[in-house]
């Protein structure tokens, strides 16, 4: 037989993606004893996963005995204004405690309580401190830990390697196919199964905490591929991120800040949360600063913070207050722990809070307030999986973690996308170790399909015009930050629309210089395809829902819609154009509705 | 304000190159990695550097700043006069790829050599109880964002390529300090540390230590004590004469 054309691997179950997700997902599917490989953007231990700050929302009930997944599971639905798959929300809240202990097992030491079990801390929607953590960078303690056990598996890791496309025979995946970065030269994977754990797609915003990497990859693989996406429209702002100075706009200021004591201010020096309680929450949040405050330490009797209610709250509250000229300096607000906390217990529960600030921003946090202001830094929609098994609409094709859908529901409440990515990583390694090792067919690539991609990838260093990756990405990042932001409104996201369809235009006509080998340039110009393909799902699907609920904010529709409370915003890509419908939410079983009745 | 300033990249790929000089205005509060992803957008589009958070979490943007392996993500330009030249250059230890971005793989071989964590029993209850204070240290190491700027600096490596065949290096030492000082690990790796992991060959300069973001003291806090508890292991003459008198090894 004649050498193939481009380097080709076999594995039995291909996992794309190598933050939280990806790896617990490698983890189990070579646990289950099926040939997998590790497929990552960046170096291995460096995805998105390694900024996470907070911690992972487990009810393991150490720090408040009453904590169980069913006071979880209803913190969950309700941040996610009960759009949520039920089933994901409760096999969530019900396995999250068993994947944190299993990653103490794998050596990860998080902070301890007096009696040396794990620390939980207080976090925006959760009813109970929850987060289990260490000081503010639980994200590197989760990733490092993950990293060093999928390592002494065995696995095998393919770092700096960018998928492009998916490959299929017939209905079914049976491969992927990318470029070495290092190098250029193409890859190919045959597969019998794929796991999509790309994370997901900040890098369409011009202000946002993601790195260059999130840029909807998985996403598009997936509509590409013909698998559904549910629930684009729903974009997390966090509501705190730096503002000042330019350079680091956008980079996350942990909600930890908050959780442990630390409170927003507008100019005038007043805690103006109080102001924007909304109905749903009115019940359970605490109406005087002295409750407020009392909260910290007495959850029996008092209520919880408005500083700590869930993030599409904060940040509307906060776009709220810069827009009516209350603002910081620089079009933030001011975020106080330094006036509330010593200084050596903020170095101690926030220290890399205190370096970022000091280092970045010349702001010593024990001693002044933070200039915070919302950036992009979550999208709840994503690609429509079965809870139980992670598989997309696909044959063959897994998610987990932030590229898959339907978690989170409207909102994601903080501390639970580090659980998500446990429970649902191992069960997508799960469930695609078990499709492989029930596939009994030949994998079939066709080159053609393979040839065609890669024809395509090359077209930008073929290209004679001046159109530059780095100009369309920044016209692209300034138009969904304008159209497609906080705040929403028919004409813009028409216009939006208008924008997109043109820039995709442009993109076909971007031109790269140099060669193949560690060309940024020309990595860029390939992962437009993919920005611009969210950005049009985002956009089409955030004019397809007139009402607002949660991370969708429509100006001209502001309020929640009864009508709409019922139905997911599902997009397909059928003979090359995108498809848009609105289905019904699963049907959620009576003895879980009433936990979400209850009066707690 | 913005200020101009002078910046020498190094361009180039396994085969050579050369410092190339570009001219950029700089905004306040901008560190080096904005200046070059500046230079990238606007004057060399296929400018290779190696980035990922841009915060000083994840360890990518490592690199030779005026000579001093740093974060570029984490170098204020505010540290230089406007006007003044800055150089950067790629991490030296590692062979080169492409301009600003080396072959760090060196780093991923090393690690894939350490014995795995083998933790204890839990407690009955289902628990693992440790106190804080005695996962202080530990947790020091676990700060590590795996930058590689202490292997880079470190010259047993970097002035002795040949020494990587046995030779784990600084960032290596913290990962067995972290594994040999957890209350709950059970495996013994100090025969491996003394035979093929070099640490001998370390004469704790702190180098490492000067050079680490994350400020992990490194020689003080992980390598002298494993030095210490290989003293004891190996060296100690009360225990060479009890393995001697009981024919244990």
């Amino acid at each position: 037989m004649a050498e193939p054309k481009y380097e080709t691997h076999e594995y039995d179950v291909v996992v794309i993606g190598a933050g939280g997700a990806g790896i617990r997902a490698a983890i189990e599917s070579s646990a289950q004893g099926a040939r997998t490989a590790l497929i990552c953007k960046s170096l291995f231990g460096k995805a998105h996963t390694v900024m996470a700050e907070g911690g992972i929302a487990a009810a393991l009930g150490y720090v408040y005995p009453d904590d169980n997944w069913k006071v979880h599971f209803r913190d969950t639905m309700r941040g996610g204004k009960f759009l949520n798959h039920w089933r994901m929300a409760q096999l969530h809240a019900q396995e999250a405690p068993a994947r944190v202990l299993e990653l103490e097992e794998w050596g990860a030491l998080f902070d301890r309580t007096d009696d040396g079990r794990i620390l939980q801390r207080d976090f925006g929607g959760h009813r109970y401190a929850r987060l289990a953590h260490v000081g503010d960078r639980t994200g590197l303690e989760m990733i490092r830990t993950l990293q060093q056990h999928a390592v002494h598996r065995g696995i095998d890791v393919f770092m700096e390697c960018t998928i492009m496309r998916l490959l299929k025979d017939g209905d079914r995946i049976c491969g992927a196919f990318g470029y070495w970065r290092e190098s250029g030269k193409f890859v190919n994977f045959k597969t019998r199964a794929a796991v999509l754990a790309t994370g997901g797609i900040g890098k369409a915003y011009k202000i946002t905490s993601n790195s260059w990497e999130y840029t909807g990859d998985g996403h598009s693989l997936a509509l590409w591929a013909g698998a559904d996406l549910i629930d684009m429209e729903f974009v997390q702002f966090h509501p705190t991120g730096m503002v000042w100075p330019p350079s680091v706009r956008g980079i996350l200021v942990t909600e930890g800040v908050r959780g442990d004591g630390g409170t927003l201010k507008n100019s005038r020096d007043e805690r103006f949360m109080f102001r924007y309680i909304p109905e749903l929450f009115k019940a359970e949040t605490a109406e005087t600063e002295e409750e407020a405050d009392r909260w910290y330490t007495d959850k029996k009797n008092a209520r919880r913070t408005p500083d700590l209610l869930p993030r599409d709250e904060v940040a509307r509250a906060i776009n709220s207050e810069v827009k009516a000229g209350r603002g910081s300096p620089h079009g933030g607000v001011f975020l106080d722990i330094a006036s509330r906390r010593d200084a050596e217990y903020i170095k101690r529960r926030l220290p890399s809070m205190y370096h970022q600030f000091k280092e970045l921003a010349d702001v010593d946090i024990t001693k002044e307030s933070m200039e915070v202001g919302p950036t992009c830094h979550y999208i709840m929609g994503g690609v429509r999986v079965h809870p139980d098994t992670a598989a997309a609409t696909v044959p063959g094709l897994f998610a987990a973690g932030e590229v898959a859908g339907g978690m989170h529901g409207a909102n994601r409440l903080g501390g639970n996308s580090l659980s998500d990515l446990l429970v649902f990583g191992r069960r997508a390694g799960l469930g695609a170790a078990e499709y492989a090792r029930g596939f009994t067919g030949v994998i079939n690539v066709g080159m053609d399909q393979v040839e065609a991609i890669a024809q395509e990838a090359l077209r930008p260093f073929e290209n004679t015009g001046e159109e530059s990756p780095y100009v369309v990405q920044q016209e692209l990042q300034e138009c969904m930050q304008s159209l497609v932001g906080i705040i929403r409104t028919e004409a813009e996201l028409r216009n939006a629309q208008e924008k997109i369809a043109a820039l995709k235009e442009r993109t076909r006509r971007v031109r790269v210089e140099g060669h193949r080998q560690y060309n940024p340039g020309w990595h860029l110009a390939l992962d437009l395809k993919s920005l611009l393909a969210v950005s049009e799902c985002i956009a089409a699907s955030a004019l397809e829902r007139r009402e607002s609920r949660g991370g969708h904010t429509r100006e001209d529709y502001p309020k929640a819609d009864p009508k709409f409370a019922k139905v997911n915003v599902v997009l397909r890509e059928r003979n090359g154009s995108l498809t848009l419908a609105q289905e019904p939410l699963p049907e959620m079983p009576e003895e879980l509705r009433q936990l979400l009745e209850e009066k707690q | 304000m913005a200020s101009d300033y002078t910046i020498r990249l190094w361009r180039g790929d396994a085969t050579g190159g050369d410092f190339c000089e570009f001219r950029v205005s700089v905004e306040p509060g901008m560190v080096v990695l904005d200046v070059i992803h500046k230079i990238q957008a606007t004057q060399a589009n296929d400018l290779a550097v190696r980035w990922n958070c841009k915060a000083g979490k994840c360890g990518s943007c490592s690199a030779e700043v005026n000579g001093r392996p740093r974060l570029t993500c984490m170098t204020r330009m505010n540290l230089f006069q406007p006007g003044e030249t800055i150089t950067v250059a790629p991490m030296k230890t590692f062979p080169l790829i492409r301009d600003l971005v080396t072959d760090v793989s060196f780093n991923f071989q090393v690690a894939r050599q350490v014995p795995a964590f083998k933790p204890k029993a839990r407690e009955a209850d289902g628990t693992y109880r440790m106190q804080q204070e005695d996962i202080d240290r530990v947790q020091e190491f676990h700060k590590c964002i795996e930058c590689f700027l202490c292997q880079n600096v470190c010259h047993v490596i970097r002035d002795h390529p040949e020494h990587k065949r046995h030779f784990a290096g600084p960032r290596m030492f913290v990962r067995y300090a972290a594994l040999e000082m957890h209350p709950l690990d059970t495996n013994d790796r100090r025969e491996l540390l003394k035979q093929k992991m070099g640490l001998g060959l370390c004469n704790i300069t702190k180098c490492c230590t000067e050079v680490c973001p994350e400020s992990i003291h490194i020689t003080d806090n992980a390598i002298i004590p494993l030095k210490e508890r290989l003293v004891d292991e190996f060296y100690d003459p009360l225990t060479r004469l009890l393995k001697k008198l009981t024919g244990r090894q």
